[in-house]
């Protein structure tokens, strides 16, 4: 390990330390070629040693723990939705403001071209660095960033201009302003009037999908999650303070609640699942938006097949099977 | 020969110590708001209202239905609903065990009772919820049932009313609790789209997830005095914002004040309040 004193020092990343170990052993490996010339006994060896850490990585990112992902989809270098905006879409114009309040910079709304087509997107943005995170709220928005991404999504609507939602948020903002203006209002309404918005919506979870400040923009025709985002009622943390009476059991309400892409496809709440650049989407914006295009791609394409009245139908009935119960006589 | 002798054995007690009660112990209640103690009985026959101070307590999803619906009868549908715990859910005690008590208590299957009656001879759809079972939360069988009730309004061409009390989406179903709130919204869409009238009835408490949705997509919203209605919990806004919150903060008439409650009706009048909002909107 390169630092193994600052690794310990934050234990929240630690999970990332055997990554670091494989490429310790990569750099050594390269270094001994290096130092020794060609002089190393033998070289498909040396190729065989890397193929081996190579497979080591795949392996261990393919079984990443429920909370190890949780941390991924986290983590400050993810692409944020601003940044699949800039790579997937030309000629991005942002729309500010909810027309009743004020303007919300934890949401952003605007207009673009996908593939030259007129279009929304639209999405729940954190900052960076500090100061980025205060002035966006770290991504939590408050009513009116809701009703600002409903104004422009209406607009959308009136002019057949297909919707992209981008979800990345812990959640909507739980402070005292958000709840004079109306918070659980502004996200209901919003939950109605999606259904019947009659353009096509393309919903992606790209990083955090964070309950009902989510979900406020997530009721589409299409649910996709990146291999490594997560989709959940509550934080890991929340449910672990409330059900255990312990923030430090998140890890085990992070198994418990079964927020990863897989477990939610076979929940069948979502529709698909994009794959991440290898070690995830930080590593490398670009191929992360590359991945994903093509899926937008198909899936509009899809959607333009069909009539309004059936598109309608679909994303209704989509919603309306989630949830399994037993239907039995009383005991 | 002694000069005292007992010449009866001790008293001995019929009742063993851990079983000795006061006779009447469960029969009081203490009134939270204005302290004072009441019969239950005088309680209940109150619907659940304290006589002194008119504080609202909880009332129940039985006795809710009993105050609505005329001659308190009703037709309940779909009460064999009940949860697959999908997830497996186990925290500090197994979810499928807190269903199973909640089912003992109460003899319900889940948190809701949707009915079909007539308020003041006007037949309604009417759904009540019951905090006692998990908090009144919302898993796939509350959200099937509303979402039932409301399709059932619909085809029908009847008047939906629901009373809400519920602490939010159900933790223990996980994300499928959350995809409630979008089916329940969805079908309220096409309620709406039908141009039939629903109202929304906010008791003490309604938060989280219900709130954010159903419960404030009314035609008209409205709650009982006194009660906490919010989407995050007063616990979780003192935490993020480290400080003590105003007093009467998200209760009923704060919320009036701010312009999401469109009349705040006291229990007593709220069956004449329903009705007649209801004529309003359909005679």
């Amino acid at each position: 390990m390169k630092n193994p004193k600052r690794a310990s020092a934050s234990p929240k990343r630690s999970f990332d330390n055997p990554k670091s170990a494989l490429e310790t052993l990569e750099q050594d490996l390269e270094a001994l070629r290096l130092r020794t010339g060609l002089a190393v006994a033998n070289p498909d060896e040396l190729d065989r040693l890397r193929a081996d850490v190579a497979a080591l990585k795949r392996e261990f990112y393919a079984n990443l723990s429920p909370w190890q992902r949780t941390q991924l989809a986290r983590h400050q270098n993810r692409p944020y939705p601003l940044d699949y905006i800039r790579l997937l879409f030309e000629d991005f114009s942002e729309i500010y403001g909810d027309r009743l309040f004020g303007d919300d910079s934890a949401m952003i709304a605007g207009m673009a071209r996908f593939h030259g087509r007129p279009c929304v997107v639209l999405g729940q943005q954190k900052g960076r660095d500090t100061r980025q995170r205060l002035a966006r709220n770290f991504g939590q928005a408050k009513p009116e960033g809701y009703r600002k991404a409903l104004r422009v999504m209406r607009l959308a609507a009136k002019f057949g201009r297909p919707i992209f939602t981008l979800i990345d948020t812990p959640g909507a903002y739980p402070g005292i302003d958000a709840e004079e203006r109306g918070q659980a209002e502004a996200i209901a309404r919003n939950l109605r009037e999606m259904m019947r918005l009659p353009v096509p919506i393309l919903v992606t979870i790209t990083g955090e999908g964070g309950s009902g400040g989510a979900l406020a923009i997530a009721v589409g025709d299409r649910i996709h999650m990146l291999e490594n985002s997560i989709y959940s009622v509550i934080s890991p943390e929340g449910c672990a303070s409330i059900m255990w009476r312990d923030a430090g059991k998140a890890e085990l309400a992070a198994g418990a609640l079964r927020i990863t892409a897989p477990d939610l496809l076979s929940l069948g709440l979502i529709d698909e699942i994009i794959p991440e650049p290898e070690g995830g989407a930080h590593h490398d914006h670009v191929a992360a938006a590359a991945l994903l295009d093509p899926v937008l791609v198909r899936n509009l394409d899809e959607l333009d097949g069909l009539a309004v009245g059936q598109m309608l139908d679909r994303r209704y009935q989509k919603f309306r099977h989630m949830g399994q119960f037993f239907e039995e006589l009383p005991v | 020969m002694a000069w005292f002798k007992r010449d009866k054995d001790s008293i001995q007690d019929p009742v063993p110590p851990e079983e000795r009660r006061v006779r009447t112990e469960g029969m009081w209640e203490k009134c939270a708001s204005c302290r004072k103690i009441i019969w239950k009985k005088d309680l209940d026959a109150n619907w659940q209202v304290c006589p002194k101070c008119d504080h609202h307590f909880k009332l129940s999803a039985v006795r809710r239905l009993e105050l609505l619906l005329d001659d308190g009868i009703w037709n309940e549908h779909d009460a064999n609903l009940s949860s697959t715990d999908p997830l497996e859910f186990t925290d500090t005690r197994a979810y499928k065990q807190r269903l199973i008590d909640a089912h003992k208590k109460l003899g319900m299957r889940d948190a809701i009772i949707t009915a079909e009656g007539r308020i003041e001879g006007r037949p309604a759809i009417v759904c009540a919820m019951e905090f006692g079972f998990i908090g009144g939360s919302m898993g796939a069988v509350v959200g099937e049932k509303v979402t039932r009730a409301i399709e059932l309004a619909t085809s029908k061409r009847e008047p939906l009313v629901i009373v809400s009390c519920s602490g939010g989406a159900r933790m223990m179903e996980g994300t499928t609790s959350l995809m409630q709130l979008a089916k329940v919204s969805g079908a309220l869409s096409r309620l709406d789209d039908a141009r039939l009238p629903y109202i929304s009835v906010l008791t003490d408490p309604t938060t989280g997830g219900v709130t954010a949705s159903y419960a404030m997509l009314g035609d008209l919203n409205i709650a009982e005095p006194g009660a906490l209605i919010g989407f995050a919990g007063p616990r979780v806004i003192e935490q993020t914002i480290r400080q003590k919150l105003p007093a009467g903060f998200q209760r009923s008439e704060f919320l009036l004040q701010h312009g999401f409650l469109d009349a705040i009706v006291p229990r007593k009048e709220l069956k004449a309040y329903l009705a007649n909002a209801l004529n309003f909107f359909l005679s």
